[in-house]
């Protein structure tokens, strides 16, 4: 490491550690551990900064939180895995002894025997670690990708096509009663009658050209192919627009962010 | 047992102690019947409201739901506000006698209803109300099944070309001549979730073509799961390129399953490793734009899928090529060119077909029915309707 980097690393270290100290001092008489509230205020502030440091380039202020975040999360999460999936879902329904060990509510059921199968199915997974045995990890795979398979064939066809499908079931012509009536009443309400049809004309021929685009059997050209155009513009117009709305929700979190580091860590009421 | 409609004074601690008493009448017909096709746990009460309870200037204020368990003491299970008219009791046992009577209350009192006669909720084996919902999977099926069978008999399927997928190659050649990594992500789901089975079936070719070239490959992973898979994906690759001991279980690494310390982690090998291709094809969520704008600045060819509708502008934006929706489910079988595949996908294209036929019948209907208000159009369009709605 260049000697420049590490005076710079002594530095920020410093600073940080004056920002304890004040920010301790600043606690103390309002909250009662002032000092580790000092600390986790700082520490926060650090790994904020240290995190949106890579804007400019990587660097070790980075390397030091992305290892702490991992380091730390995958620590949690195989933590998790084990007291809320083995202790708090399958211990307390197949042994009462090992239940009060973990001093977790045993649940006796007529049907608990059925908690062997992923037992069994996990046991089978761990043999990937047996250099002999390890192809017996792929029946347990084989069992999740068939089920998940089987699962959401369902699931989607019910929520991605057949209430899809209902839905575009929307009438063309809105409260018509003839051709002069729908002239001599034409304006641009969002209740009136020009926009409800236009609307169902777009929800129309906006699902039909966007199926077209995806039909995969049939080249696009022709007719087939200027409906394929259609649909893909379609879809980008709303790409457009959930990408706008979407990075206004990312702006909120940037703001709430930096009223974290003014506000909690800097005192600045701005 | 059968409880006569009364006024019953409330409690003074619940009920405002007003001096003159708001006598109301009670609710009647309090009928319960069985929910049907569920796992015998539930039952519909359904009553006539009180006839003081109006929408302008009701004294009913709220309906109190009682529930008798095998003729003991009838407990308050649910409150419910004016105009109610039925009520779904739910995490009932089959093997319970349940009986239930209406309470309507004013400010200051009471009217209790009859109470029902006991019944026990009822198992049904088929659950009737998704008839149509197989009928539609059963030709779905028996359409990939056919198309399976027709290409397996050596008809050759045709697969309209896609343009991202066109690029794989090119992509990877790329990176063999540049001497650097490709990275594939493969999203931050589980095994569960069919884009993970997308993109690890795409792994498949591409880790072909990466064993064939001998470039390397990098794969780091938010789920155990997946890396598993991942791991005997790309061996199988390696296997049938007639390359085994070039495999190496390092190639694919488990990171996190925390979003974020994922993400972190992939940003920083983006930018120490600068890989010369990046595949981002899977489930991904908040982290979408994070991982391309981070390919992107190292300059990598960044070949990106997702069907999370959410996320695609941003991998429209920052990808080279990126698989729309059910394009990235397409891409296994026009990559692999395999009978199976090919047949599923032209299946799935058969249920396309039936999606644009009926909504060209809905909205023709619909519209025919809107201006001509004919009882034979509208029962026809409410038949359809039926068909492709599905309830529990």
């Amino acid at each position: 490491m260049k000697r420049t980097t590490l005076i710079l690393m002594a530095l920020v270290v410093i600073f940080f550690a004056l920002s304890w100290i004040f920010k301790a001092m600043a606690f103390k008489g309002v909250e009662e551990h002032y000092i580790l509230q000092g600390f986790l205020v700082t520490l926060a502030a650090f790994l904020t900064l240290s995190i949106m440091s890579f804007l400019y380039k990587d660097n070790p202020f980075y390397k030091f939180a992305e290892h702490l975040f991992v380091g730390i999360s995958a620590a949690f999460w195989m933590s998790m895995g084990f007291w809320s999936t083995i202790v708090g879902n399958l211990f307390p329904r197949l042994s009462e002894g090992m239940s009060n060990f973990f001093k977790v509510h045993y649940i006796p059921g007529d049907y608990n025997f059925f908690f062997y199968v992923p037992v069994i199915l996990g046991i089978l997974l761990l043999m990937r670690l047996s250099r002999n045995y390890g192809w017996i990890s792929r029946w347990s795979l084989a069992f999740i990708v068939g089920t998940t398979a089987g699962l959401n064939f369902i699931r989607y066809l019910r929520s991605d096509f057949i209430n899809q499908v209902s839905s575009t079931f929307v009438p063309l012509l809105v409260d018509w009663q003839g051709i002069g009536h729908f002239f001599s009443s034409l304006n641009l309400s969002a209740s009136g009658q020009f926009i409800m049809m236009l609307a169902n004309w777009v929800i129309f021929l906006g699902v039909m050209c966007g199926i077209i685009y995806f039909f995969f059997s049939k080249e696009h050209t022709g007719l087939f192919g200027r409906a394929s155009r259609v649909g893909i513009w379609i879809l980008m117009i709303t790409f457009g627009a959930s990408f706008g709305y979407t990075v206004m929700g990312r702006i909120s979190l940037l703001v709430g962010r930096i009223t974290f580091l003014f506000r909690d860590w800097l005192g600045l009421n701005i | 047992m059968v409880v006569p409609a009364r006024a019953v004074p409330e409690p003074a601690d619940s009920l405002k102690a007003d001096s003159v008493e708001i006598i109301i009448a009670p609710p009647t017909s309090p009928v319960v019947s069985d929910f049907k096709y569920d796992d015998g746990n539930s039952l519909i009460l359904t009553w006539v409201p009180s006839i003081d309870d109006l929408p302008v200037g009701g004294k009913v204020l709220s309906y109190h739901i009682f529930r008798s368990d095998n003729g003991g003491e009838a407990k308050k299970i649910a409150e419910l506000i004016p105009g109610a008219n039925y009520y779904k009791d739910e995490d009932l046992y089959s093997d319970t006698n349940y009986a239930y009577h209406v309470v309507a209350l004013s400010s200051n009192s009471r009217a209790a209803s009859f109470q029902t006669a006991s019944i026990r909720p009822q198992r049904e084996w088929v659950n009737l109300n998704l008839k149509y919902l197989f009928f539609i999977a059963l030709i779905i099926a028996a359409s990939v099944i056919y198309f399976i069978e027709t290409a397996k008999r050596g008809k050759k399927l045709f697969v309209r070309k896609i343009a991202g997928l066109e690029a794989v190659d090119e992509a990877i050649g790329r990176a063999t001549e540049m001497g650097r990594t490709i990275l594939f992500i493969p999203g931050i789901h589980d095994m569960d979730d069919v884009q993970t089975l997308a993109a690890i079936t795409i792994l498949g070719r591409v880790s072909r073509v990466v064993a064939d070239y001998d470039t390397k490959i990098r794969m780091p992973v938010a789920r155990s799961l997946v890396m598993t898979a991942a791991r005997e994906t790309i061996k199988a690759s390696y296997m049938s390129a007639g390359r085994p001991d070039a495999y190496n279980d390092d190639m694919v690494n488990y990171v996190t399953d925390e979003q974020f310390g994922y993400v972190a982690a992939v940003d920083g090998i983006m930018v120490r490793e600068k890989p010369a291709t990046i595949f981002l094809l899977g489930a991904f969520f908040a982290e979408s734009l994070i991982l391309a704008e981070t390919g992107n600045s190292v300059g990598a060819i960044q070949i990106a899928g997702t069907a999370r509708p959410a996320q695609l502008p941003f991998f429209i934006a920052a990808c080279d090529f990126t698989l729309i929706g059910e394009e990235l489910f397409a891409a296994s079988a026009y990559l692999s060119g395999e009978p199976k595949q090919l047949g599923s996908l032209k299946g799935q294209d058969v249920g396309k077909g039936i999606a644009m036929l009926a909504i060209l019948l809905g909205v023709l209907l619909s519209t025919i029915a809107a201006v001509g208000d004919t009882e034979t159009i509208t029962d026809i369009l409410n038949f359809i309707t039926r068909v492709f709605t599905v309830t529990n």
